[in-house]
């Protein structure tokens, strides 16, 4: 027997979906299929010479050692990244849970940076870790160390790190805290009366109950710190030194604007289409499967 | 040269925040409301709105400088009525002249669009895109006359047969400045002439306790690369520098490994410090933090406005052993490109405008406000008349470095893909300051990397 409940379909449907499908078409499958376009193009900067040229972009771009580089920069960030932002995110959210007084004036002060555009978080911490005037640079000067992000690699990228995670930590304590608030009492109480402690009530009741939450953040992360870092990126780094931060969508942004190589600029971005398309494929057959839906 | 002013926005805003970061915004907005205000008032006088003809020029002057360009927009209109420039500031160099080639690609380009001295070689064999600016004023019956162009500074943007290409508006070149307070206090009694001189005074300087840090510098490839060569009168690439039609190679060789090497070693002894790609290093000195920089002429007017102390512009330092040298200093700053596919009327707008900006006293005015090159002998004779560089000591070094007659290998760069190559110079360079690999190296895989970048840009322009 049917359970399901059907509507009677028709245009309605669809005049509802609309205004969203406009919006995909528009900003998502119309760049998309011009980028895969041009990435079989050798053009100079104005259009005017174009040439076909079959795979070569992808050719140059894959043997490119920069990219190469480009590759391993963006896993380090996008680990670090999303690693950080979990885990520090998770702790807050755990201790707000179970913060009894001030509860509420701690979440928002938590969900503040938020609000925070990733240009102006970048140029935040960029002053906070400027070589010449920054405030903690005169600090961990007092404590031996010498930081300059514009020479050193490691420098730049923990910067990096840090203004990206410390502007996702608040979306991410939203959906943990909501989803620990959602756990039952009872179960913890339950727990507590069978003599579990903090961390095996942690470990075998809140991370299994909060999965879901768990892996839609994971995915939600990886997808910001490919993407959205670019402004974080760009305001504090520009990439340097060197190509120390350069993840691929920023390089995608150098190659095609400042330095007019649209076709190469393409390619890369088709192949971090492909990349992001596969990384969630994964996500979703392999990291799905241990999730427990309630 | 390059994104100067670009990165400057950035740099004066760590120095000094309130005042730099407010003034040119408080300006920006003035000129919009200014512009809003125009809007308004051309719209409710129509009359007068429909004689006035529109000019959009795109540009990337920030601080003190868009103050001056705006300043110059506003001069323009005042002066006549049927042309109206509109001046918009559109980013740094780079996103200035990417947002001239969306537009372009779309079919709604400026009339003029500034473009950094790296973007030269595209923007030249983009010949269905621009308009030459000799033909520009020749079409709308302006006077123009090449002769009257300082030839260090027109040249490069001219072809090889004479004919100017873009409008040469703001030209600088690399020069030295030094702190004459900390000198004074370390002994450094003679100014440095050569790289090892710097590199002494460096040492005094630090060892006095006068300054932290010795030596630093704005625009390295720019500065100890690509005017190095020319200041030694070496060649950075085949067919001079891509001046003429081919695919050039680069050629950067033992005298660049040498200078390198110096530098690299300087750093680990504490004498150079590195501070950063473009102009951010130029705060270490206005702020008496690094006792001596080398940057470009324009960054003059910042110093000026931030330096507590007494200042001194000399000549870039050399190796006195080479033949030749010193030779000249390389043009860096930008120029104006005209657009093509405008109206003839808009047209007669770009070319008043254009002798509007050349015009002696519009010039000597530019020059002496900025630290930019003169454009015309006129400005100079003009600005040297007026005792302006008796009263201000080293304003002229700028000029003298480039006003000798200039030699195949010294007439400039002009490389396709250079943007790119900047960026693989600034890696390169900055791999040997932190140690990672030697200046031999540095120097080989500059030439390759270029090399790949300049054969690829051969296909595309044709």
């Amino acid at each position: 027997m049917e359970k399901r409940v059907r509507f009677p379909g028709g245009a309605l449907p669809w005049l509802l979906l609309a205004p969203q499908l406009l919006v995909v078409l528009l900003f998502f499958y119309w760049p998309a299929v011009q980028a895969l376009l041009q990435s079989v193009f050798l053009e100079d900067a104005f259009g005017l010479n174009r040439e076909f040229v079959g795979l070569e972009n992808f050719q140059v771009v894959l043997t490119d050692e920069s990219y190469v580089n480009s590759l391993r920069v963006t896993a380090v960030f996008s680990s670090l990244v999303t690693v950080f932002g979990l885990g520090i995110s998770l702790l807050l959210a755990w201790f707000a849970d179970r913060a009894i007084r001030g509860a509420l004036f701690f979440r928002t002060l938590l969900i503040w940076p938020y609000a925070v555009a990733p240009a102006i978080a970048g140029v935040l911490w960029m002053f906070l870790f400027d070589p010449s005037v920054g405030v903690l640079t005169h600090w961990l000067r007092g404590v031996g160390i010498i930081w300059n992000h514009r020479l050193e690699g490691d420098q730049a990228m923990i910067l990096v790190v840090i203004a990206a995670v410390w502007k996702q930590i608040s979306y991410n304590f939203i959906f943990f805290l909501a989803g620990l608030q959602s756990i039952p009492r009872s179960l913890i109480e339950a727990a507590a009366i069978d003599g579990a402690g903090v961390w095996r009530t942690f470990r075998s009741i809140t991370v299994p109950l909060l999965s879901p939450t768990l892996f839609f953040l994971l995915v939600v992360n990886l997808v910001y710190a490919f993407f959205d870092t670019f402004a974080i990126i760009d305001a504090v780094t520009s990439g340097g030194p060197g190509k120390d931060t350069e993840i691929l969508v920023y390089k995608v942004y150098s190659d095609g604007f400042k330095a007019l190589d649209i076709g190469g600029s393409a390619a890369q971005s088709v192949v971090l289409m492909v990349l992001v398309v596969v990384l969630t494929i994964i996500q979703f057959r392999f990291v799905e499967r241990k999730v427990q839906y309630v | 040269m390059s994104s100067k002013h670009a990165g400057g926005v950035r740099i004066v805003a760590t120095r000094v925040p309130a005042r730099a970061e407010s003034v040119p915004g408080r300006r920006v907005t003035g000129g919009a409301v200014a512009a809003a205000v125009a809007a308004v008032i051309t719209a409710s006088v129509p009359l007068s709105a429909a004689a006035q003809v529109e000019v959009q020029f795109w540009h990337a002057m920030t601080g003190a400088l868009n103050d001056r360009v705006t300043a110059l927009a506003d001069q323009f209109n005042k002066s006549q009525s049927a042309y109206r420039v509109q001046a918009v500031f559109k980013g740094s160099y780079p996103e200035t002249m990417g947002a001239a080639v969306a537009a372009a690609r779309a079919g709604n380009a400026p009339h003029i669009v500034q473009v950094f001295e790296v973007g030269t070689a595209t923007m030249m064999s983009s010949k269905g895109a621009i308009k030459p600016v000799e033909q520009v004023m020749r079409e709308a019956g302006e006077p123009f006359d090449r002769n009257s162009y300082v030839p260090a500074v027109s040249g490069y943007y001219s072809t090889n047969s004479g004919e100017l290409l873009s409008f040469p508006f703001n030209s600088s070149t690399t020069v030295f400045y030094y702190n004459r307070d900390a000198f004074a206090k370390a002994g450094v009694t003679k100014v440095p002439e050569t790289w090892p001189e710097v590199a002494a005074a460096a040492a005094k300087v630090k060892a006095s306790g006068a300054t932290a840090c010795g030596y630093t510098t704005g625009w390295q490839a720019w500065i100890h690369l690509e005017s190095f060569s020319g200041w030694h009168n070496i060649p950075v690439s085949t067919l001079n520098n891509g001046f003429l039609p081919g695919t050039p190679k680069m050629q950067l060789g033992s005298l660049h490994e040498r200078h390198v090497e110096n530098l690299g070693n300087w750093a680990k002894q504490g004498l150079f410090t590195y501070a950063g790609r473009r102009n951010e290093p130029e705060a270490r000195f206005f702020t008496g933090d690094c006792a001596m920089l080398t940057s470009s002429s324009a960054a003059y007017a910042n110093i000026k406005r931030n330096a507590k102390f007494q200042f001194g512009i000399a000549k870039l330092p050399y190796y006195a052993d080479v033949p030749g040298a010193p030779q000249n200093t390389f043009i860096g700053g930008a120029s104006l490109w005209v657009m093509a596919g405008k109206k003839a009327e808009e047209y007669k707008g770009v070319a008043k405008f254009f002798s509007f900006l050349s015009s002696p006293e519009v010039q000597a005015k530019w020059h002496q406000e900025t630290g930019y090159l003169p454009l015309t002998r006129a400005a100079y004779d003009r600005t040297k008349a007026s005792g302006f560089y008796s009263q201000n000591p080293g304003t002229d070094i700028s000029v003298e470095q480039m006003i000798v007659k200039t030699t195949d290998k010294s007439r400039g760069l002009r490389l396709g893909s250079a943007v790119q190559i900047r960026d693989v110079m600034d890696e390169e360079l900055e791999g040997v300051w932190a140690g990672k690999q030697t200046a031999k190296q540095a120097i080989a895989r500059i030439n390759s990397r270029s090399d790949d970048l300049l054969t690829r840009f051969a296909r595309t322009a044709r």
